[in-house]
């Protein structure tokens, strides 16, 4: 009996819930941490970049009025398709982050882990952000938080697991949809973890996920006037302040961190799902 | 008939000739049609060309509103957009008309007075064109009376895919001598026809070229693919059989008819398709709003959007345009 053939997985991106070639047909080689060749990723264009906003636009109006209880659940779901893709994304880490299996193990523990924490926020943050406001007046005035709109997310080049599920899942708990270009150095599990997403009952377009180069895509998404925030987390200082720049001229939210290097195990806090929702004030009158 | 152009004289006389004629033509070759508009649809257009190519578009636009819930605000407010496309850029150059109803026919031709634009009104029981002939000329008549100065008219298509090819001419006949008003007479200018094939419904591409020839031999000015109430509305390949009629009828007859696709054309990669259409099949005589058309309500932001991204070197966003 002859040998099998090898069945190679092709690493495509993941726009509107679909996953096209890049449009302009380029790809590029990926490497394991040891420099050993692992696959050919997309190398995804402005134009991919276009069509993944109109698809997060076109996703937006459905998600953002989605119920909180509803984007848990979904949110809760990515998680268990993930905790089922287990050794799979063991083997993508360690691939990419050169660590030990063991190592690995606890990453996608913690990716899992996360997802989780994130969609027991869903239906809490607009108690913690939202507030009844006293006034000098017979008003009741209420605040509450929405989601910005569509958020372009420059991914950590580091933890190509868990940093993306850290930036993603803040994100669409709240309502946002999300354009996110992962990690250049290691995309691939940026692209299982786009057939998690799709599998999970989360609608095409909420998260879209592109693969190539941060320096040639994110500013085309800094500068798109149909783009709400963008989160730089992952960008370089020169790039970081380029999008910035371009960013000013629709007035998109920019959340930059701090610090360069960040600790993706620590407890991450809500900052990060503040950092893209608006707060709108409603003032009703008393005895009406 | 009058109407009818010197070298078809005697196809009208009856039902029969009519049906001899219609039936004589050649037919449509569907995946020839179809291999050659979806070529057609690749070619590249980019830089200089693509942006004469999008202002060309924006003066072809028909902009054009057909709901129940229309009122006159929205018909000033989309008359303005028509003379001013894009407020913050004079360059846009205004559409080539609006399309309305007939009762607010009236309306926008107080908004659009002395600006250029047109004023196009749907008529004869629009879009089922399920009416008496007497209640067609009077729609007609009505929107004429207000102003209209172009009229887009539906075929009966019950009567066409029925056989009876003679009532369909002798409506269109009717409806173009009431397109002249009262001013015909006079010497003036009538309100220019368009025929509207309802080209979802008519079935098979050789009903589309059989349409289309009766139409234009019935006096048409222009032929129209849609209303845009129905699905498919404008196609690539229905719009080339359509040019390639024009094309031959203008060699046949000497006279140069309208081409007008509506409905389904909402982004500036489709409307730049049908120039090239255009191009390729009529030839570039066409390439003016004069004879072609788009009739569309979205394409118009779309277009923008592509300006001011060619302008700008940034992607455009539709919350920097009115909503319509």
């Amino acid at each position: 009996m002859s040998e099998r053939l090898a069945v190679r997985k092709t690493y495509k991106l993941f726009i509107g819930g679909a996953f096209p070639r890049s449009e302009s047909g380029r790809s590029y080689a990926v490497t394991s941490s040891k420099g050993d060749f692992l696959a050919n990723a997309s190398k995804a264009s402005r134009k991919d970049a276009r069509d993944a906003v109109a698809a997060a636009r076109k996703a937006f109006p459905g998600w953002s009025s989605a119920t909180a209880y509803n984007r848990g659940q979904i949110l809760y779901r990515v998680a268990e398709m993930l905790e089922g893709r287990r050794a799979q994304f063991v083997a993508e880490v360690v691939d990419a982050d050169g660590v030990t299996a063991k190592k690995a193990g606890e990453l996608v523990d913690a990716a899992v882990d996360r997802l989780v924490w994130y969609a027991g926020w869903s239906d809490k943050i607009g108690a913690i952000r939202g507030s009844a406001n006293p006034v000098a007046g017979p008003y009741f005035n209420l605040s509450t938080v929405e989601p910005t709109g569509v958020v372009a997310v420059v991914a950590p080049p580091m933890g190509p697991l868990l940093g993306l599920v850290s930036v993603i899942a803040p994100l669409i708990v709240t309502g946002n949809t999300c354009v996110v270009v992962a990690s250049e150095r290691a995309p691939l599990p940026s692209i299982t973890l786009a057939e998690v997403l799709a599998t999970s009952d989360l609608p095409g377009g909420v998260a879209n996920i592109l693969t190539g180069s941060a320096g040639e895509i994110a500013p085309w998404l800094a500068g798109h006037m149909d783009v709400n925030g963008i989160d730089l987390t992952g960008a370089d200082a020169d790039l970081a302040v380029r999008c910035e720049e371009l960013a000013a001229e629709n007035l998109k939210r920019v959340l930059r961190p701090a610090q360069d290097r960040i600790d993706w195990l620590a407890d991450p806090g809500t900052d990060r799902m503040t950092a893209f929702l608006e707060t709108k004030t409603v003032w009703h009158p008393i005895g009406v | 008939m009058s109407t009818t152009t010197a070298p078809f004289a005697e196809v009208a006389s009856s039902n029969a000739t009519l049906r001899a004629f219609l039936h004589g033509l050649p037919g449509v070759d569907r995946v020839g049609a179809d291999a050659r508009a979806a070529m057609l649809g690749t070619r590249s257009i980019k830089t200089t060309a693509k942006a004469q190519a999008i202002d060309l578009a924006i003066s072809m636009v028909d902009l054009t509103t057909l709901e129940g819930a229309d009122t006159p605000g929205k018909v000033r407010a989309m008359c303005a957009k028509a003379v001013h496309p894009d407020p913050t850029d004079p360059s846009v150059p205004r559409v080539a008309a609006v399309c309305v109803y007939p009762d607010l026919v009236a309306t926008a031709v107080r908004a659009l007075d002395g600006s250029g634009v047109k004023v196009a009104s749907v008529a004869t029981a629009f879009p089922s064109g399920r009416s008496s002939l007497d209640v067609k000329v009077t729609d007609t008549a009505l929107a004429v009376a207000a102003g209209a100065a172009e009229i887009d008219m539906v075929i009966d298509r019950g009567a066409f895919l029925s056989g009876d090819y003679l009532k369909v001419f002798e409506e269109i006949t009717v409806v173009k001598a009431a397109c002249g008003g009262a001013g015909v007479a006079r010497g003036e200018q009538g309100a220019h026809l368009k025929v509207i094939l309802e080209t979802g419904e008519l079935a098979t591409y050789d009903n589309v070229r059989r349409a289309s020839w009766l139409a234009m031999l019935a006096g048409a000015d222009f032929i129209k693919t849609s209303t845009g109430k129905v699905q498919p509305a404008a196609t690539l390949p229905v719009t080339l059989i359509m040019l390639e009629a024009v094309r031959d009828f203008r060699l046949r007859t000497g006279r140069v008819i309208g081409v007008k696709p509506a409905g389904g054309i909402r982004t500036t990669k489709d409307a730049i398709k049908y120039l090239v259409l255009v191009n390729e099949t009529a030839g570039a005589d066409w390439l003016t709003p004069d004879l072609f058309r788009l009739g569309a309500s979205t394409l118009l932001n779309d277009l923008l959007m592509q300006r001011q991204k060619m302008a700008t070197g940034r992607y455009a966003g539709p919350d920097y345009f009115t909503l319509d």
